[in-house]
């Protein structure tokens, strides 16, 4: 049957893929001209660099040094055990699932994992922070000196992906907070301790960006390995990742200029949208002759500014000190490990490194390879939260070219639920329902645009097959030569004066063949019955 | 109060224990006699049998010569007559007469949980104990009651103990007087013992009664007073810089402070986390080594016990002096050592040495440097520990404040003594960023050179160190109180604190009474965790130099010497 009924390809749609240069870039910085500041007063243009350190909730039932539980959203205060609340005697025992945890980010990371690390204490006084420390591991993190890769679409457009490298400083265990919330109308701060002793991931990464894009699509695939690996769920909305961004501006060749620090972002739309304003501000500030303080600053989402943050004002000294309760982290390897050790009492890096899953840039490898799609098209499937899978689940169940399959995917599945705010779990067609969809139309015994049309019917979530739908709206491609011929012949019949008019009569000969394809769809017929 | 007041004070609880005491007291004279002359006859049995050791009262227990209840009951009316002592900020008497009671039952069904099953102890006031008030002798502690039992006091606990109370020290553990506490300082009852007594008379001292009485040392003055005077069997003290072994020293009793690691510090309320160990006060060594027994091990709350698992020990009655090196450091031979301690120690040494142990004298360089190292760990940690007290989750509060950091500041102002806040100071002071390595990291190193010191000596093949324990035996506390806390603590931690910067065990023996009758003690440091070795040679140490035994009950009836060791066999 004829091409052109066939869905235009996803290449068609968005021209040629182009693979951009430099896919790999190494490790060294990168000066990149900071965004919508170019040389505007003639001079050499600012360079902006952006460092991240970013806090990963450890998934893990207890917490790092107590055996209380860890759970979203408890009633405050119901998962405090005495050593939490810092009672007077109480001691940190380290959780070994969390070291587990922060040894197998380290190795996803690229990362030394150090084989003795140690615990300090950082003081603060602050109304979460009971024991007016926190345990950290500022001398001697569990591991350093790694790197992260990650890829975006540069300035947007979508067929434009860009891979980069940041450098990882070190991965360092710490203890969460508390929270404290404000009630303004009676005055009152409230404590809740819940959070109070959660086990966190420190990664530091070295200011190897240069641009709120950046810092998000690195923060996104940070998110995506721990996910994958479980180390953290992740959620940015449930400040299970929270992330702070040093920025500073400086022309190039020169010295980096003074940094500030904007802190607790919880989203990865608010954390581009922070480190550009403060790009933004600080070039302002400094072309109008004014200075950058070092501070730290916070981002009012709905003012989209950055604002210093009052009650962090004054340099702090926190006056670290050895955690004097917690022996040095020994971890073993499969030479290092001693023979009749309990192996309840030892982290193997070995072991851990030999059950890693396949990380998200082996995952996105994989699939160019066994589908034969596009890398950004990977890098998309795997950036929405179970679109691969549901990518992969369509693949089991259709006939269809994955290059087709993928356009279902990324431009009609996907633009639906963007429209309309939902995430893949919560879509109301189902893989199932998609690939019966795909299948029919595969095996031609449903048009293109029959199929985007039981799509936007599945849409509505009546629970109806495609196959029900395609039958209730009569939307079949008809086969049958003789029912064809009769409805052409039906068709013609109605349509007499056009049929004879001067100018269809000089059009007849060249667009026969289309008005046969035109009567092939009954709904067109129908609902062209005048 | 005087030695006229604590007579009366005994008269006066003889009579107002009234029919509890009678009871006691039959079953007490069946066991122990009444061969006390000068006391009256229904306290002749209980003041006897308050001395036993804790294997003498276990099997007096154990034969039925006596029950849990009627032994408590006589505890709790000690202290009370000797609450003059202060040895006590809290008397469980409730909590102790139930437990009591259950251990009572325990008996009459023949299923004691241990060998301290029914024997009554004290606990150092910086302990955790759940449902009774633990203050470390500060406002801020104040009312604070424990949801929690520290391990040690849960496993003297769990072997059927009964927990008298909780005794006194200085704020937080830090002096060496047991005399800067909210409480009030604790009294030495060898200034009401006939020794000390009849010394001053014959001095002829016209001096208010009052004010002549001496301090116990410290910070475990109460639980070292708590075991001199009879009080309780066995009390557990803390020692970070020698707070156990200094006020045994003062007090005439066995002060052991263990290896860092071997006993549990969960529930410790902390001096220097990385130096205080729970300490063991009793009477005779044989003692500190069945308590050690029980405490001993590792405890998955305290990631910094030792895995290995510990097996209690019974201390040989006899030993080979002649396998034995006997090491004496030639630098403590320090300035202010007292002719007399010095004089004693000599003579320990030669005691050794004709038994036929080796004795040499070995260096120990850097112990000199122990004091001054000491001061800038232990403050540094004594900041970061005291950050807790913010007056938000427990303790004291200040009431008003603008601010939270105000109501910080007023909190901490209130709840902390001067010498508290003076460490919290120093210690936030060397922890600054510009100040860590001048101060922090080189105090660390000095540790670790003290450490190595030991180290050192000990595979040379030395077994244990012979030193003194404390520059003399104890003063008047109206002496003592001339200087402040810290120059104090400077002196007399001077021979003990070397031993925490090390992690080793060392214990103070009561070797013998001064010119003044009061005691004076020698330490033995020992290999890490070879305290079955250092004990083994205290045992033998203290069967030879037969310390005498307080003479408390002496003070009823002027000039009468009843009890076992009249005078010091060693010191004659």
């Amino acid at each position: 049957m004829a091409a052109s009924i066939v869905r235009r390809s996803l290449l068609a749609r968005h021209g040629p893929a182009r693979r951009v240069a430099g896919l790999h870039s190494g490790p060294r910085r990168r000066r990149v001209q900071a965004p919508g500041a170019a040389g505007e007063q003639g001079d050499a243009p600012w360079v902006a660099v952006v460092g991240l350190e970013i806090h990963a909730q450890i998934s893990s039932d207890s917490k790092l040094f107590s055996g209380s539980k860890v759970q979203f959203a408890a009633s405050p205060n119901s998962l405090v055990s005495f050593f939490d609340a810092s009672l007077p005697g109480t001691l940190p025992v380290l959780n070994r699932r969390c070291v587990e945890a922060a040894v197998m980010t380290g190795l996803a990371l690229n990362c030394s994992i150090n084989k003795k690390s140690l615990f300090d204490r950082k003081h603060y006084f602050y109304a979460d922070l009971p024991a007016g420390y926190q345990i950290t591991q500022q001398r001697l993190p569990v591991a350093v000196n790694g790197s992260l890769s990650y890829s975006f679409h540069a300035g947007g457009q979508k067929n434009q992906m860009v891979t980069r490298t940041v450098r990882i400083k070190q991965i360092q265990l710490e203890q969460d907070s508390g929270k404290s919330l404000h009630d303004d109308t009676r005055g009152q701060t409230l404590i809740d301790l819940n959070r109070a002793g959660v086990g966190l991931i420190e990664v530091v990464m070295e200011p190897d960006m240069s641009s709120g894009e950046e810092a998000a699509a690195a923060v996104r695939e940070l998110q995506l390995i721990l996910q994958t690996l479980g180390s953290s769920q992740a959620i940015m909305a449930e400040g299970q990742l929270r992330v702070d961004a040093n920025v500073s501006v400086h022309h190039p060749g020169e010295a980096y200029g003074t940094r500030t620090e904007v802190k607790n972002i919880n989203s990865a739309r608010f954390l581009a949208r922070a480190i550009d304003y403060e790009i933004k501000r600080q070039i302002k500030e400094l072309e109008n002759g004014g200075t950058i303080v070092n501070e730290t600053r916070t981002f009012d989402y709905k003012l989209g500014c950055t604002l210093p943050m009052r009650d962090k004002e004054g340099k702090q000294d926190y006056r670290f000190m050895p955690e004097p309760n917690l022996p040095p982290l020994i971890l073993y390897d499969n030479k290092s490990l001693p023979a009749n050790v309990n192996h309840s009492q030892v982290v193997n890096i070995d072991w851990i490194r030999e059950r890693l899953p396949d990380l998200p840039s082996v995952k996105r490898a994989k699939l160019v390879e066994q589908y034969g799609i596009l890398p950004e098209h990977c890098l998309t499937l795997l950036n929405e939260d179970g679109l691969m899978q549901f990518f992969e689940n369509v693949m089991k169940q259709t006939e269809m070219n994955p290059k087709k399959v993928i356009g279902w995917i990324l431009i009609d599945t996907l633009g639906y639920l963007n429209q309309h705010r939902l995430t893949v779990k919560e879509s109301p067609v189902s893989s199932f329902f998609l690939a019966e969809l795909l299948n029919l139309l595969e095996r031609r015994e449903i048009s293109s645009s029959a199929a985007q049309q039981v799509f936007r019917e599945l849409w509505k979530g009546e629970g109806k097959t495609p196959l029900q739908i395609v039958k209730e709206k009569r939307l079949e491609v008809i086969q049958d030569q003789q029912e064809l011929e009769a409805i052409c012949q039906a068709v013609m019949e109605g349509h007499q004066k056009e049929l004879y008019s001067q100018a269809a009569q000089e059009r007849r000969e060249q667009s026969i063949k289309a008005y046969v394809l035109f009567c092939m769809s009954p709904a067109l017929v129908f609902s062209n019955n005048r | 109060m005087g030695p006229s007041q604590w007579r009366q004070v005994l008269l006066t609880c003889a009579i107002q224990d009234g029919s509890a005491h009678g009871r006691v007291s039959e079953s007490l004279l069946r066991r122990f006699g009444r061969g006390i002359a000068g006391c009256p006859p229904e306290r002749r049995g209980a003041a006897r049998m308050l001395r036993a050791s804790l294997r003498e009262i276990s099997a007096a227990l154990r034969e039925g010569q006596l029950s849990p209840t009627e032994l408590c009951q006589s505890c709790l009316s000690f202290i009370k007559a000797t609450k003059f002592l202060n040895a006590y900020i809290t008397i469980a008497e409730d909590t102790a007469l139930k437990q009591a009671e259950e251990s009572e039952e325990r008996y009459r069904r023949g299923q004691i949980l241990g060998d301290l099953d029914g024997i009554p102890v004290a606990v150092k006031d910086n302990f955790s104990t759940a449902g009774i008030e633990t203050t470390c002798a500060s406002n801020m502690l104040k009312g604070y009651i424990p949801p929690y039992n520290a391990t040690v006091v849960q496993k003297l606990l769990d072997q059927g103990a009964v927990l008298l109370g909780k005794t006194n020290l200085d704020e937080f553990a830090m002096g060496s007087g047991s005399t800067d506490g909210i409480f009030g300082p604790v009294r030495n009852p060898w200034s009401y013992s006939r020794q000390y007594r009849e010394k001053c008379a014959q001095k002829a001292q016209t001096e208010n009664e009052d004010s002549n009485w001496l301090i116990t040392g410290g910070s475990s003055g109460g639980s070292a007073a708590a075991v001199s005077s009879f009080t309780c069997f066995a009390a557990l003290g803390s020692d970070t810089g020698g707070s156990t072994r200094n006020p045994a020293a003062h007090c005439g009793v066995v002060g052991l402070k263990p290896t860092y690691g071997l006993i549990s510090r969960h529930g410790l309320i902390p001096l220097v986390n990385s130096m205080d160990v729970p300490g063991i006060l009793t009477r005779c060594v044989d003692d500190a080594a069945i308590i050690l027994g029980v405490l001993a091990g590792h405890d998955p709350k305290d990631s910094t016990t030792v895995q290995d698992p510990f097996k209690p020990f019974e201390l040989p009655s006899c030993m080979d002096a002649s396998s034995l090196c006997v090491g004496v450091p030639k630098e403590y031979h320090a300035p202010g050592l007292s002719s007399e301690t010095l004089a004693l120690w000599s003579k320990a040494a030669d005691l050794f040495e004709n038994a036929g142990a080796k004795v040499i004298e070995v260096s120990l360089l850097h112990t000199q440097y122990s004091i001054i190292c000491y001061h800038v760990l232990c403050t540094a940690e004594v900041a970061s520990n005291m950050a807790r007290f913010d007056g938000l989750e427990y303790g004291h509060r200040a009431s008003g404040g603008e601010s939270t950091e105000a109501m910080y500041a007023a909190t901490r102002r209130e709840g902390f003594n001067d010498v508290v806040r003076g460490r919290i100071l120093a210690g936030n002071y060397f922890l600054l960023k510009q100040n860590y390595e001048k101060y922090f990291i080189k105090a660390q190193k000095v540790r670790r050179l003290i450490a190595n010191d030991f180290v050192n000596v000990f595979s040379g093949g030395v077994d244990v160190l012979l030193t003194p324990t404390t520059l003399s035996d104890t003063i008047q506390y109206v002496e003592f109180i001339k200087e402040d806390n810290r120059t104090r603590s400077a002196q007399d931690d001077i021979f003990t604190q070397a031993a925490n910067m090390a992690g080793l065990p060392a214990v103070s023996v009561p070797t013998a009474l001064s010119e003044k009758g009061l005691p004076i003690g020698l330490q033995f440091i020992g290999r890490a965790f070879q305290e079955q070795q250092l004990l083994t040679v205290a045992k033998w140490f203290e069967k030879q130099v037969k310390f005498p035994v307080i003479e408390l009950q002496g003070m009823m009836n002027h000039g009468h010497t009843g009890c076992h060791h009249q005078k010091s066999a060693f010191f004659s």
